[in-house]
């Protein structure tokens, strides 16, 4: 395929065209303020994006993310005020161990009772939600309660930089740990038996399984990881807010898979890369920030987003036919 | 050392009470071209799920080079050498041609991580084992079904294969691509490799194997060498009954002075048909041979009205009509079976009744509601008239065989009273036993009720057999015609090779 046709390049093109556009329409899209808040607004996206993509390769798909992340986020700073720990390792290996492990609910029904992943991610989504609301608490844990270390953590730059009227502005080190976990999943999904063991999946199950891939090892692999990379996203993002909201993170799942569509994955599976998904969620977040320095209303972007989605599949659920043809 | 590679002696499986293999034997010598023969259903696909060792015998034993193996698993069946290129070819689609030549070498080696320029020398080397040119960085689904197969057998001599099973190897193949087929099995039976061929298509079988074993109904009911054999016999062996093919003699006096069923007048259409003349009178079947892109489906869209903007006229019953929507062409008395009948026209998840009926719904609700009775009982006659196998119209098509499939397609077509029905490829994929009944429906239908039939088929035998006159296509024009009875097979055969 020639380097132009790669949907990646594709991808950066339009976005390269989006920015310049923007850019017109408002300077102050291009100062480095922006720009930083911009990268700042990717990464929690971006970590979860990370593992629909993965369920995506794979033919599936993953609406149960966002409750696994606020109950792994806020079980873990429950559990962190409960023996008051205040450190950052252990919690955030916690975090992720519970994500996994709703993961593995995950995986469970959909390789044992062969379940479409939709049903299934709808249902353990709305359980693990409804436990955390019903069992847990309701209530907030502000900035008042929340453990230190986990805000000094979220509150580390990797630049600081003061403006002309004296308040200072930085770039965020969590980016860097959102760029590690992207490099890490590339990494795996590109060099690793296993990754590739996903795209055969998403390929052909069938054929999958004669060639002697180990099916119910790739599908435990892939719904643990992405619940992992849910749990640790909600955690970080408790962190960089300073606030644990046990009712957070409604309606993200459209945001995110979104992104993942737009970055190119393909709806029927076998296809997605994740430079091409990290384009992918920079563009949606993107255009919802444009729109709120353009003060649009907030029911707006819903439709935006919801135009985002239906556009983005056609185009490659139209490419991925033409392929087949 | 023994002569013989793979010997299965007097093995038995059984689903669930339902003898599948009963009591057969076979062996396969090394470096053999071993032909397995038999109808759909006739436990062809659980023998080669025997020797995959995807299933274990209930009864009877394997023996590999001589020794008897014990339960033998799908991996130790692979280390022994057995390779199975499915029909589906079992390829990935979403990735590369390198990709997929290295896969099963990767995964026997157990990496975990994997080198990207060892993938390339392993997909090398495959291509040159078998001496082909494949673009190693294309998508698989980006490939003909030619070249999908050649990824599979490349595949398969990658994992030092001794014996190749090969399931219905040329069903979606032209002419030209099986020769280069054959010439490939040839080359790898030189290097001492077995190749088991399993088909229902005697042609072949008798043109490339060097012994053919015959099975019915789980057991083997003949083998010996391909010389031994003759096309009439196989078919006795596989239906357990002679199916006699007279040609098919079109009623002149009966239907000579009725106007044609359809007539065409220099029916053109971009570069896909070329001024087409062509007139079918009531009763007459006549055949269209040519080789893939040769413009013979495109007529048959162009009759069906799926492809408006042509020019030229098209009569149908001496009425110039024209055809612009498949409505204007059912309404006008044309029905049309398509090549690929699963995914173009039937429901498969839906019964037998509601693909029947699919397109009579009209007549059947004059009113608002559909005349429940009437619907029954047109069901009812039409599984009666076409012999489909089933205790009930309710049963979903999917559950069918291929050949009662298609006479549900047929039947559906009968129900909107159409006078001129287009095959296309109306026995592709069909049993031997099923074929030759589609035929007798079909000639049965011509000869008494005086449809006009358009058969287009790869199949030269069954045209020659089962029409009156055969006209041959080529660059979207007719380029000649004949009267099969002063035709053979084979001068049809030979001017479609000589066509470029």
């Amino acid at each position: 395929m020639a380097w132009f046709q790669k949907s990646e390049v594709v991808i950066a093109g339009i976005l390269v065209l989006a920015m310049i556009l923007i850019g017109l329409v408002n300077p102050a899209f291009w100062s480095l303020d922006n720009m930083f808040s911009l990268l700042r607004s990717n990464i929690i996206i971006g970590i979860m994006a990370l593992g629909v993509l993965l369920v995506m390769i794979s033919g599936g798909i993953d609406v149960s993310f966002p409750a696994f992340a606020v109950a792994a986020m806020y079980l873990t700073i429950k559990g962190m005020l409960y023996f008051n720990y205040d450190g950052v390792v252990l919690p955030f290996v916690a975090a992720a161990t519970m994500g996994a492990l709703f993961g593995c609910l995950n995986a469970f029904f959909v390789y044992k009772f062969r379940m479409i992943p939709l049903i299934v991610t709808l249902g353990t989504g709305s359980m693990v939600r409804g436990f955390l609301l019903g069992v847990v608490g309701t209530s907030m844990i502000n900035i008042n309660k929340m453990p230190d270390a986990l805000i000094d953590f979220g509150k580390s730059d990797i630049i600081n930089m003061v403006k002309p009227d004296g308040t200072t502005f930085g770039l965020t080190a969590m980016i860097l740990v959102y760029v590690g976990l992207a490099i890490a999943l590339h990494f795996v999904l590109r060099y690793t038996m296993i990754g590739r063991g996903v795209y055969a999946l998403g390929g052909d199950p069938e054929a999958a399984s004669r060639v002697g891939f180990n099916i119910r090892k790739i599908t435990f692999f892939i719904y643990c990881v992405a619940g992992a990379l849910a749990g640790f996203a909600g955690l970080l993002h408790s962190g960089m807010i300073w606030l644990a909201n046990p009712r957070d993170f409604v309606g993200l799942e459209l945001d995110v898979i979104a992104a993942v569509v737009l970055g190119g994955a393909s709806i029927f599976g076998g296809r997605g890369s994740v430079l091409g998904t990290m384009l992918g969620v920079f563009m949606l977040v993107m255009v919802k920030n444009s729109l709120i320095i353009m003060k649009i209303d907030t029911t707006w972007q819903r439709v935006v987003v919801g135009v985002i989605i239906v556009i983005a599949t056609a185009i490659t659920a139209w490419r991925d036919r033409r392929a087949n043809a | 050392m023994s002569e013989n590679f793979i010997e299965l002696r007097n093995v038995r499986k059984e689903f669930a009470g339902v003898v599948a293999l009963n009591d057969l034997s076979l062996t396969i010598r090394k470096g053999e071209i071993h032909c397995l023969a038999g109808e759909n259903g006739s436990g062809k696909s659980t023998l080669i799920k025997v020797m995959s060792g995807v299933y274990q015998p209930d009864a009877g034993e394997v023996h590999i080079d001589g020794n008897r193996v014990e339960n033998l698993s799908p991996m130790a069946s692979i280390e022994h050498g057995v390779q199975v290129i499915y029909q589906d070819f079992s390829l990935f689609g979403n990735l590369t041609v390198a990709e997929n030549l290295a896969m099963n070498v990767q995964l026997r080696e157990q990496r975990r991580v994997l080198s990207w320029r060892r993938v390339r020398e392993i997909a090398k080397e495959a291509v040159n084992r078998l001496g082909v040119e494949l673009d190693l960085d294309k998508d698989v689904e980006q490939l003909p079904t030619a070249g999908k197969q050649l990824v599979a057998i490349a595949r398969a001599l990658m994992s030092d294969a001794r014996l190749i099973i090969m399931d219905e190897p040329t069903t979606a193949l032209t002419g030209k691509e099986i020769e280069t087929l054959f010439r490939i099995v040839k080359d790898i039976q030189s290097r001492g490799i077995a190749i088991l061929f399993v088909s229902h298509k005697m042609r072949e079988m008798l043109e490339i194997s060097e012994h053919i074993t015959v099975i019915r109904n789980g057991q083997k009911v003949a083998d010996g060498p391909t010389s031994d054999f003759d096309e009439a016999l196989i078919t006795r062996h596989m239906t357990g009954s002679d199916i006699v093919s007279e040609p098919y003699i079109w009623n002149r006096e009966k239907y000579g002075v009725m106007p044609p069923r359809v007539e065409t007048r220099d029916l053109s259409s971009g570069s896909d048909l070329d001024k087409i003349n062509l007139s079918i009178k009531p009763g007459e079947i006549v055949g269209v041979s040519g080789l893939l892109g040769s413009g013979r489906t495109e007529l048959a869209l162009a009759l069906f009205g799926m492809m408006p903007g042509y020019s030229g006229t098209i009569a149908i019953n001496g009425q110039e009509t024209t055809l612009d929507t498949p409505q204007d062409a059912i309404k006008a008395g044309v029905a049309y079976v398509p090549e690929d009948r699963l995914s173009e026209g039937l429901f498969l998840t839906q019964g037998i009744d509601r693909n029947m009926l699919s397109t009579s719904y009209e007549k059947l609700a004059p009113g608002l509601l559909i005349d429940q009775n009437k619907a029954e009982e047109w069901v009812e006659t039409m599984i009666r008239d076409m012999q489909i196998a089933t205790p009930t119209g309710k049963k979903l098509v999917k559950e069918l065989s291929g050949g009662n499939q298609q006479r549900v397609v047929i039947a559906r077509w009968l129900l909107t009273n159409a006078k001129f029905l287009i095959l296309n490829g109306p026995t592709v994929g069909v049993d031997v036993g099923s074929k030759a009944e589609i035929h007798r429906i079909i000639r049965e239908l011509a000869q008494k009720e005086g449809l006009a039939v358009l058969m287009i088929s790869d199949d030269v035998p069954e045209l020659v057999h089962n029409c009156n006159r055969i006209v041959l296509m080529h660059r979207g024009a007719f380029v000649e015609e004949m009267a099969s009875v002063d035709t053979s097979e084979d001068q049809i055969s030979d001017k479609l090779k000589n066509l470029t």
